[in-house]
């Protein structure tokens, strides 16, 4: 069977496996096209409300422990080369705020650096949900060609009955603080004045900073040109870009289908253990009817409680590591085939520009320039993007191989705790024939 | 073409010569012996005179089954399936066996044979038949009879059956039971010329029906309440054993589709690619494993079920006591009530309704010649009456004492059984385990060297 693939196995509905999804993950609301903000109730009008209610002031410019970030070095683990880290990121204490027009939940921020261009060594702030999708906004209007991490979805609208329940909000802050780490972790983006703002500012500093940008009106005016153009920009595509292309659509396309069946283990994990709750009991049940055979009856049943523990630790470990890991990556594939539009655009734009050049007899001189801009423009996109095409390739490779390494080990490890189990009960029942045995022959 | 579970062949030890009766008997008249020995054994010309038979060692297996076609009672095609009963008698000396006799029987000479014992052996636990219809069926497992898994579990449970009656130191002489492994034709009317259909007691069938009995022999009643209790946790558990199974088939078959995946996917990468791949590999292994691990746990149930069915045997035995006893309270009743009335009759005083009394009343006395008359016939059937429950008790205590001893029998029997049913269960998850461990092992060597 070496290298051969089985061809599709007529069970092949149970998995949730069988027909390709197109890029888009299924389970959240379809992600707005990048260029465009989504208009929604948490937006820009109720922004006049939250500034004024000190409520939702919870801005502290308190510096915290006197941990100086050096010595923090040595003690915290990450994944960048340790030595050079200088910004550390945590987002945790999910609060709930209650207005008499929304409610919604804001995270405490804490960072510790030893960066010259901060002002302090460290800050605490809070911040909500649309703060975040915000400095996306700024970092990809920034680096239009640059993988920007991805941030979690709005909500979920499958299967949840409000949007702050427990897990949900846990699994979103996770999902936040890996947001703004890798942006700390990443070269060029690090540096990203409007990252430094997230970071650092009130929350009165952080509404006003906002308003500086271009507006609304003027965003959405860039997108119906940005669509328009887009599709010239790949009839001109150079081939590296192409393959890149090809990588992207094929890994958006598996990622998706690991995503789906990923959750679709965790679910029949579940499903198993709540079946082996009920397993374990009806062996004591039937134990008090006995008397030879209860302690085999009553061992039977401790190991069935114990392997359904193991399996509820499994579980555990799955929604810890695998599961986010490769929804992250559901995302980041989206993420990616915005940059390539992006860089389709930018290119297109050069392109009609020659265009209009071949066309155009006047004001050639200026059309010339303009080209010369563009072409530079274009080189630079281009770049950046390959440039930091590789470190995210690397960056994924890593990730992933992490990811399922750690569930192989949930599940050797899980085996090993089920056979311990198995294993001294089997011992404790030759055990006692052996015992009954001898005692036959005195 | 497997063995059963219990790994062996199961050999027949030669069979005592004495008659099973007891030596203790009580010195009762000769019908009483007469009973007691028909009860022990079955009735004189039920069992087996060829006892040069069960000298050797007897080797019994169901090997084959086969499908055929034919015509039922009503001239209609039936298909059914027949199974292949092979007999080897072992020579002592050099261990070898040499077939004996060979026949094909289908699953309702089974059940025919099977009913003729619970007829003729009231006292014994006879051992149960396999599932006629395929039952807590997970939903991999077909329910359909013709499936040829099922087919094969059926096959090893009536090896199992033939091996159980070879066994049982009572059923094990019993000509019908010899009949049915070495006369193919033939063999059903002779079954049915014993006329066991006859002496069947209907009442038997009629499990809802409450006789009341108004001494109930406690141990009785207490076997009776363990075989409810048997028979309820072990379907219960059987149950919820097979939707264990579902899940757990579904956690393993889902990983299958990472294999699927991973194989796509490394078709675009480079240094991942060839990780990918073997990883994908082993969780095409790992999602394959199930099937001959849930194959095995399927052997578990059937085992179990065994003594679920045997839990309906172990009743059938207390409601034979219980019908024995009714039996014996109505005919003492019966007695009792005769008694008085000749008493009455013969005293003068009218105590008890009879219609004669009463015509007598309205119509005048009696002639004492009629009255005569009337006292000799009852004093007739008093000694009569009294005869037949003198050999009621004793066929009673009997009955409870043959029964009883295999009611022992058979607790050790269900006790060593089940224990080892239950190892082997444990020694199917270490197993499980074993393999898990090794396919996760591999994968993620595949996956660190990604």
């Amino acid at each position: 069977m070496e290298g051969e693939r089985r061809a599709s196995p007529a069970r092949g509905e149970r998995a949730g496996g069988g027909a390709p999804p197109s890029g888009s993950s299924g389970s959240s609301a379809p992600p707005p096209p990048l260029e465009v903000l989504d208009l929604d109730e948490d937006e820009d009008d109720l922004e006049v409300f939250s500034k004024d209610a000190s409520l939702m002031d919870m801005n502290s410019f308190s510096p915290l422990m006197p941990t100086s970030p050096l010595s923090m070095i040595n003690q915290i683990k990450f994944e960048d080369e340790p030595e050079l880290k200088d910004l550390f990121i945590t987002v945790d204490e999910p609060e709930s705020h209650v207005t008499t027009i929304e409610t919604f939940i804001t995270y405490r921020i804490v960072t510790k650096t030893s960066r010259g261009e901060f002002d302090a060594s460290e800050f605490e702030v809070r911040r909500r949900y649309q703060d975040f999708l915000w400095l996306k906004g700024k970092l990809e209007e920034a680096h239009p060609t640059l993988i920007i991490p991805p941030l979690p979805e709005k909500f979920i609208v499958k299967g949840m009955v409000e949007r702050f329940n427990d897990d949900f909000i846990e699994t979103r802050r996770k999902a936040l603080h890996k947001f703004l780490n890798r942006i700390a972790d990443h070269p060029t983006l690090t540096f990203n004045e409007d990252f430094k703002v997230f970071l650092t500012a009130q929350a009165w500093e952080l509404s006003s900073h906002k308003k500086q940008g271009p507006g609304l009106l003027s965003r959405m005016g860039q997108t119906a040109r940005a669509v328009a153009s887009s599709l010239r920009g790949v009839k001109n595509r150079p081939e590296e870009f192409m393959d890149m292309n090809n990588f992207i659509e094929t890994f958006s396309q598996k990622i998706n289908l690991i995503d789906k069946i990923s959750q679709r283990i965790y679910k029949e994990e579940r499903d198993y253990f709540e079946e082996m709750k009920e397993y374990g009991p009806v062996h004591i049940l039937w134990s008090a009817s006995e008397e030879v055979l209860v302690d085999s009856l009553k061992g039977i049943a401790s190991c069935i409680d114990q392997c359904g523990k193991a399996t509820e630790k499994r579980m555990f470990g799955l929604s810890e590591t695998l599961l986010p890991v490769v929804h992250e990556y559901v995302l980041y594939s989206e993420m990616l085939m915005g940059v390539m539009k992006r860089r389709d655009q930018i290119q297109a734009e050069l392109d009609s520009k020659v265009e209009a050049l071949t066309y155009k007899k006047a004001d050639t001189d200026l059309l010339t320039e303009e080209i010369g801009k563009l072409e530079d423009k274009v080189e630079c996109a281009n770049n950046a993007m390959k440039a930091d095409w590789e470190r995210w390739k690397q960056q994924m490779q890593s990730d992933i191989k992490s990811a399922f390494t750690d569930l192989a080990e949930e599940n050797v490890s899980y085996y090993e705790q089920c056979l311990a189990t198995w294993e001294s009960f089997l011992t404790s029942q030759t055990n006692r024939h052996l015992e009954e045995a001898s005692e036959e022959h005195l | 073409m497997e063995q059963a579970p219990s790994g062996m062949v199961r050999q027949l030890l030669p069979a005592p010569q004495e008659p099973l009766g007891r030596a203790d008997a009580e010195p009762e008249a000769a019908a009483g012996e007469e009973a007691e020995r028909e009860l022990a054994e079955g009735p004189a010309d039920r069992t087996m005179t060829e006892n040069n038979f069960w000298l050797k060692k007897i080797e019994i297996s169901v090997s084959e089954a086969e499908k055929r076609t034919g015509r039922n009672a009503m001239n209609m095609q039936e298909t059914y399936t027949a199974y292949l009963i092979e007999t080897r008698s072992v020579e002592h000396s050099d261990g070898q066996s040499a077939l004996t006799d060979s026949l094909w029987r289908r699953y309702s000479e089974f059940e025919l044979l099977r009913n003729y014992l619970l007829v003729f052996y009231p006292h014994v636990v006879v051992p149960p038949l396999p599932e006629k219809r395929a039952e807590f069926v997970w939903h991999k497992l077909s329910a359909d009879n013709m499936d040829p898994d099922f087919v094969e579990r059926r096959r090893i449970g009536l090896e199992n059956f033939l091996l159980r009656l070879a066994s049982h130191p009572i059923l094990c002489r019993d000509k019908i039971f010899y009949l049915f492994l070495t006369q193919e034709g033939n063999w059903k009317e002779t079954v049915n010329e014993t006329g066991f259909q006859l002496k069947a007691d209907s009442r038997l069938k009629a499990l809802n029906a409450t006789f009341r009995v108004k001494n109930p022999d406690k141990r009785f009643t207490e076997l009776k309440h363990y075989s409810d209790e048997l028979q309820s946790v072990i379907s219960h558990l059987l149950r919820v054993r097979a939707r264990v199974a579902d899940r757990l088939y579904g956690v393993y078959k889902v990983h299958g589709n990472y294999g699927r995946v991973f194989s796509e996917w490394s078709a675009i990468e480079k240094e991942m690619g060839d990780g990918l791949q073997s990883a994908g590999h082993h969780m095409d292994v790992y999602a394959a494993s199930i099937d001959d691990i849930l194959e095995d746990e399927e052997h578990y149930a059937d085992q179990l079920k065994e003594y679920l069915f045997y839990a309906e045997a172990l009743r059938a035995v207390c409601r034979k006591h219980e019908l024995m006893q009714y039996d014996l309270e109505m005919a003492a009743q019966d007695l009792a009530s005769k008694k008085q009335q000749c008493e009455e009759l013969a005293t003068g005083t009218v105590r008890t309704f009879s219609l004669k009394g009463m015509t007598t009343k309205l119509f005048g006395q009696e002639t004492p010649e009629q009255r005569e008359a009337r006292i000799k016939v009852l004093e007739e059937q008093i000694s009569e009456g009294e005869q037949q429950l003198k050999s009621k008790n004793l066929e009673g205590r009997e009955f409870v004492k043959n029964a009883w001893a295999d009611i022992e029998r058979f607790k050790e029997q269900k006790n060593h059984d089940l224990k080892e049913a239950l190892i082997s269960y444990a020694v199917m998850q270490i197993s499980m385990c074993k393999k898990g461990i090794q396919v996760w092992t591999n994968a993620k060597e595949c996956f660190s060297k990604m």
